[in-house]
């Protein structure tokens, strides 16, 4: 259901495989056992990067408050003249959060060409 | 408030200001319109909005007056912790690109609603889907038409019903002529005004205290500028509890989700949410610059309560003569803006949801045709909370739009989320997660404005609901799911495969459920 005009499709024929291309496609559209089996492994990649990317959050940004209320010390430290509180959560967790998104865009998106990999058709 | 003819000179740059951001947003959605055709135009622009421009539309449309007047006014007043409201507008954002921004792409669906039905294959739960999207965007948009008429009486010295009437109108003229085409471009703009209406009067009023540090012997005191320095266990509570609002509230809001729609496809969705957190990123630096520079130079702003002034009020205060009021006039333009945007974003969400369940339908055999449907929705989408702006207290503008972010972390996150991940979600499931949801955190909303403040534990679970109602929302919506195991609809499995995989792959990803979608 692609919304734009696709791009003329290009055929990238290889070696002949023990599969066709095609077939791996029919099974998913057939919701075959194999087909099942594709997309379970699709949806189990991407949510277990996902899950990877909010782990990490929680374990960084998401423990931020805990950590000062139990050493209750950290809100009177100061670093390059700025309370800690101050920088880590007025400016630093900005681009940790960019980051974060970054990594998971490239991550996701070579899942994807794993997929299309898989299913025999590569598209750029 | 000084009033207007004692001012007199001072109201010129914010009427300046005001005028000039009125009617480059006129004029830009004009320009817009010679592309918006189709009713496709209207809601979603034909989906052909590239990541660079759809970005800056979403920042200039989320970057509400909570954002551009509210977290300067909270820090001020609060300290510290009030830093997780930005951070967590922005972590939301993550979250949102993470979980859901490609699969809510890729399903193809207009609205919030329209995915619901399409996933679960019930009208049910789109009706109920229907009312939380109103009732959410209606309450986000009450702080953004208070917030207008603040701004203006701050700015000019104008009756506080003249910012929600201006407002109102100017968001009424661009939604109901261009649409979502023309609004994309408002809103780009609108981004970039806001951070340069933030940006500059920031290094000038910097530079100014870096010469003066302020009134001698007025420090900060060492409480306000740490986090959790009061409260105990109660203040942990209500910064998780925010923290939780507002990680998860973020995909669930209208006009969010709906602009996910304008891209042209999944992967273009995900590029479209980083530059998002970029630009969101980068805009947030700002408020806490005022919060602080507030402390030194106006405590008693937040002694009198009206902190929610603090960005438009220090310009002047800091500076005399013409800097302070050229500056003033450069954040008076940018919060007019703020209101602007996010008013036009979330009057389209509401209108095209209206127009669709309510104001598109059959009536006495007569039925309004696609974009007449839609104008008509966007004048009751504006008309109602615009009125009720009038009529209602002020809530304090990040406060009202926290409410709000509770309630669609309670509703449509698990709702997405379990409908993106989980097979087994049902459409009874859904409809009691979405009920459970709502009316928890619902009922805190009511209570914060009927019922006023309440004390100790109970008031702190009732003004923070997002920690607990979230979870009952998900409880209720998998138990219910797992009990009717025999509603699983028969497309589930294709509805997954449209959701996941690449647009490139040529599978069958079933009908095209979308109310519009063969409408190019």
């Amino acid at each position: 259901m692609s919304e734009r005009e696709p791009p003329g499709r290009v055929r990238v024929s290889g070696p002949p495989r023990r599969r066709t291309p095609a077939a791996r496609t029919r099974d998913i559209d057939a919701e075959t056992r194999l087909g099942g089996m594709f997309m379970g492994s699709l949806l189990r990649e991407q949510l277990r990067l996902a899950l990877g990317i909010l782990a990490v959050l929680l374990g960084t940004v998401g423990v931020l408050p805990l950590l000062f209320h139990v050493v209750p010390r950290l809100g009177a430290v100061h670093v390059a003249g700025l309370p800690l509180a101050w920088l880590l959560l007025g400016i630093l967790v900005y681009p940790f959060l960019f980051l974060l998104g970054w990594l998971y865009v490239r991550r996701a998106e070579r899942n994807e060409r794993d997929f299309a990999d898989l299913m025999g058709e590569v598209d750029a | 408030m000084t009033p207007l003819l004692v001012r007199g000179l001072d109201a010129a740059p914010g009427i300046v200001a005001v005028t000039v951001v009125t009617m480059a947003t006129l004029v830009i959605g004009t320009w817009g319109l010679r592309f918006s055709r189709t009713t496709s135009d209207f809601f979603v622009a034909s989906r052909t909005v590239r990541p660079r421009l759809n970005a800056s539309a979403i920042g200039g449309e989320y970057l509400s007056a909570a954002s551009f007047l509210g977290v300067a006014g909270l820090v001020l007043t609060f300290g510290a912790d009030m830093l997780w409201y930005p951070v967590g507008w922005t972590a939301g954002y993550l979250v949102l690109l993470v979980l859901v921004a490609a699969p809510l792409r890729r399903s193809g669906a207009y609205t919030l609603p329209d995915f619901a039905e399409a996933r679960l294959g019930s009208r049910g739960v789109r009706a109920v889907c229907s009312v939380l999207v109103v009732a959410i965007g209606w309450l986000y948009l009450l702080p953004q038409f208070q917030g207008a008429g603040l701004t203006l009486r701050s700015a000019i010295g104008a009756p506080a019903w003249v910012g929600p009437v201006i407002v109102g109108l100017v968001v009424l003229a661009n939604v109901t002529s261009g649409g979502m085409r023309s609004i994309t471009f408002v809103q780009a703009f609108q981004y970039w005004l806001k951070l340069t209406a933030l940006l500059v009067p920031a290094a000038v009023l910097l530079v100014v205290w870096a010469g003066d540090h302020g009134p001698v012997g007025d420090r900060p005191d060492v409480d306000w500028s740490m986090p959790l320095a009061t409260g105990g266990g109660q203040g942990l509570y209500v910064t998780y509890s925010l923290i939780v609002a507002t990680f998860l509230g973020t995909m669930g809001l209208p006009h969010v989700v709906v602009r996910f729609y304008t891209n042209p496809d999944g992967r273009a969705a995900r590029r479209t949410t980083l530059v998002v957190l970029a630009l969101l990123g980068i805009f947030y630096l700002l408020p806490p610059v005022y919060g602080a520079l507030g402390r030194v130079y106006a405590p008693e702003l937040a002694a009198s309560g009206r902190s929610d002034a603090l960005v438009l009020e220090l310009p002047r205060l800091m500076l005399d003569g013409l800097p302070g009021e050229l500056l003033t006039g450069l954040v008076t333009a940018g919060a007019f803006a703020a209101f602007l945007s996010t008013s036009s974003g979330l009057g389209i969400a509401v209108a095209g949801v209206l127009s669709q369940d309510v104001t598109g339908r059959e009536y006495g055999g007569r039925r309004l045709r696609g974009i007449t449907a839609f104008r008509v929705g966007a004048v009751v989408a504006v008309l109602v909370p615009a009125l009720a702006a009038l009529a209602s207290p002020e809530l304090g503008v990040a406060r009202a739009v926290g409410l709000a972010f509770a309630v669609a972390a309670s509703t449509f996150c698990p709702l997405l989320l379990l409908g993106i991940w989980w097979r087994g979600l049902t459409d009874a499931g859904a409809i009691a997660g979405l009920l459970a949801g709502g009316l928890g955190s619902g009922f805190a909303v009511a209570w914060a404005l009927f019922a006023g403040e309440t004390s100790g534990w109970p008031g702190v679970l009732l003004d923070q609901p997002a920690a607990w109602s979230v979870p009952l929302a998900f409880v209720a919506m998998v138990v219910a799911s797992l009990l009717t195991r025999d509603r699983i609809p028969a497309h589930t499995g294709r509805f997954m495969v449209r959701l996941h995989t690449p647009e490139a792959l040529e599978l069958d990803r079933g009908p095209d459920r979308s109310s519009l979608g063969s409408d190019r």
